[in-house]
């Protein structure tokens, strides 16, 4: 079991011609994800990394049935893009593209809700479930299927969390990465709401950072529904008030978003907090045998 | 984040219809007594245009009865430091009565991923010392706008009827045309008064999204609220935040970048500059990221690289020979995880760079090579 991809898992790429597109394309395919097809802006490219190349995301469907899209679209095309999945009634949408404006992603956002589709990011490094697929940019290396279920808003810092993970004998149910942007199409809440249900999921590892109340809310959520230990790790404690620190929602505006705010709720939820990132797997291992 | 001045916003809120004090924006008193003589009439507000605010206690805000009065003031004001801000503009606006002050604004509700729109009879100081139970909110839908039923609501909290009600309908309808369509993250109007039984916008602040900026260009050139040091990253690219600190940190994410910094302080180091790499496979950004930091004088630069896609011995070639191409101007530790890490630190070794495994020992090292 896993949350949200699995061995079923069939992916559309959109923006398949491009640089970052191509190179994914290949690493996805490497972690033996079922990639299906693609779509370009580009005409007459009839295949990239061995994957049949489509002018619509309409044509793709019809031929190859995906039901995952990954999007390299660039910015300022990707709200289009993403109308096209959702009217295409495809259910996940993976969203990698940096720098869309708020007023898109909210636009985004109601409108794949109201046609069923699931966005995961934007500005995110995606989804891997070891053994069955990844949909994004996670680097393949790192991961082994075991128990643990990890979700992150950041991207490198949860790829060396997980590798310390892998290092020291665990391995992962999913990782989901949802995305630094202040408007995620995915939250914390349903990301631990999956893996509460998924059975194979016995601990979660849950990275925040400084920004917004996710994580506070996350902690209410933890509280009340979840029973299975969680571990976590906030990012940004020496963060500067109204500095955004590299992602687009890791800001403290007007005294909320704070670490010590995130801690303390995580804290009082049950939740084993770490101090440092490399704390993470000895905080793991108390909580199973716990 | 674009932060507009007071007379930026204006021409905003102007374009959009919102009803404004006369007024005009003058760099020296002779051109405050021309406007004065012209396009203002007295008495008149006097306002230092600056990004910070507390204007009103601080002295930055002062009222002139005569055009002597005026031009007196803005040359005080001109070139005057206000909180670290150096005065390059005034406003000077027509003085209008006023009978009450009200505070409304539209921003993004993150926790609700939805507009928020708050409102308070309670304007003219800042709205953080205003109580909570005197701010309203509300909320809006980005496919319904503001709903007819919720500018009755507002209305009715903030004590208005017959025509002011009217217009604080149509206000709220022009707020949400200009968050939207100026792609703004934050619109502002504090105090928003009741003058003469009209609505008026006394102030305004506005704020416009970064990553919308390819779709406004009149906004490009406009600072915002980054250091000249900040700018110049932003510009190439990097995301870099000035810390005060000695230590500069170079990290691959904005996650790991932050993280790394955490350890720093922990340990006893003091953050000087936050430089997140992004992807590392371009040497050019290694040259870019070492000459921003030269620029920041830090005594040494902590580089704390995980190599996921790209690979460590990648990394380390491109530091190794940046650094031999151009030595650097401070101490240098390093740390590589990941893929082909063994490869990666053996270059660097190899080089006469010290490299580190162990997040924490690393750090150790910086520290103590901070207090040499």
């Amino acid at each position: 079991m896993s949350v949200f991809v699995d061995a079923s898992t069939r992916v559309l790429v959109l923006g398949i011609t491009g640089h970052q597109g191509t190179i994914h394309t290949r690493g996805m395919k490497a972690f033996g994800t079922q990639v299906v097809a693609g779509t370009s802006m580009r005409k007459g490219v009839p295949e990239v990394e061995g994957v049949p190349v489509f002018e619509s995301v309409e044509d793709a469907v019809k031929a190859t049935h995906p039901n995952t899209a990954c999007l390299f679209v660039p910015a300022p095309f990707a709200k289009d893009a993403l109308f096209e999945v959702a009217d295409a009634g495809i259910p996940l949408a993976v969203i990698i593209t940096e720098h869309i404006p708020f007023h898109d992603m909210l636009d985004m956002l109601y409108y794949a809700s109201a046609k069923g589709t699931r966005i995961l990011g934007p500005n995110c490094p995606g989804i891997a479930t070891p053994g069955a697929a990844k949909v994004g940019i996670l680097p393949n290396v790192i991961f082994k299927p075991g128990n643990v279920g990890v979700v992150s808003r950041s991207g490198t810092l949860t790829y060396e969390i997980v590798n310390n993970l892998t290092e020291n004998g665990f391995g992962e149910t999913t990782c989901i990465g949802l995305g630094g942007d202040p408007v995620p199409g995915t939250t914390f809440i349903d990301a631990l709401a999956g893996f509460q249900k998924d059975p194979e999921t016995h601990a979660i590892v849950m990275v925040g950072e400084i920004g917004g109340v996710a994580e506070e809310e996350a902690a209410e959520y933890i509280g009340k529904h979840v029973t299975k230990p969680v571990v976590s790790y906030v990012a940004g404690q020496s963060a500067p008030p109204g500095k955004r620190m590299g992602h687009a929602g890791a800001i403290i505006t007007r005294g909320k978003g704070t670490a010590e705010s995130k801690v303390q709720a995580l804290s009082k939820a049950g939740v084993r907090v770490a101090k440092f990132p490399y704390e993470i797997p000895g905080l793991v291992r108390q909580a199973l045998k716990a | 984040m674009v932060k507009l001045l007071e007379w930026q916003g204006k021409e905003v809120f102007r374009n959009y219809g919102i009803p404004l004090p006369k007024g005009a924006v003058v760099h020296s008193g002779e051109e405050a007594a021309k406007a004065l003589g012209t396009q203002v009439p007295l008495p008149c507000v006097v306002k230092a245009q600056v990004r910070v605010g507390g204007r009103g206690k601080g002295g930055a805000l002062r009222f002139a009865n005569t055009a002597e009065e005026a031009q007196k003031a803005v040359g005080e004001l001109i070139g005057s430091k206000f909180k670290d801000e150096t005065v390059k503009e005034v406003l000077v606006e027509e003085k209008r009565p006023i009978e009450r002050e009200l505070y409304i604004s539209l921003t993004l509700d993150r926790s609700k991923r939805l507009p928020i729109l708050m409102f308070s009879a309670e304007g003219g100081v800042e709205i953080e010392n205003v109580p909570d139970e005197k701010i309203h909110k509300l909320w809006v839908h980005p496919y319904a706008g503001i709903l007819d039923y919720q500018k009755r609501q507002v209305a009715k909290l903030l004590g208005l009827t017959d025509a002011p009600a009217k217009e604080v309908g149509v206000l709220m309808e022009t707020l949400w045309k200009i968050f939207q369509g100026e792609d703004a993250e934050l619109v502002e109007i504090n105090p928003l008064v009741l003058s003469a039984g009209h609505l008026l916008a006394l102030d305004s602040k506005v704020t416009i999204e970064d990553d919308s900026i390819f779709r406004h260009p009149q906004y490009d050139h406009l600072q915002g609220d980054m250091t000249p040091l900040e700018e110049k990253a932003h510009e190439k690219g990097i995301a870099f935040v000035e810390m005060g600190g000695d230590v500069g940190v170079i990290a691959n994410g904005a996650g790991l970048t932050m993280a790394t910094l955490d350890v720093l302080l922990e340990n006893g180091g003091k953050p000087g500059v936050f430089l997140d790499l992004g992807g590392t496979d371009d040497p050019k950004k290694v040259a870019e990221a070492f000459l921003l930091m030269s620029e920041a004088h830090p005594k040494v630069v902590f580089i704390n690289i995980f190599g996921g896609v790209t690979r460590c011995d990648t990394v380390a070639s491109g530091l190794v020979s940046e650094i031999k191409q151009n030595p650097p101007p401070f101490g240098i530790v390093t740390r590589i995880r990941g893929h082909n890490e063994t490869e990666g630190k053996a270059i660097l070794k190899e080089a006469g760079i010290g490299s580190f495994s162990d997040l924490a020992e690393a750090v150790r090292q910086v520290v103590s090579m901070e207090g040499q």
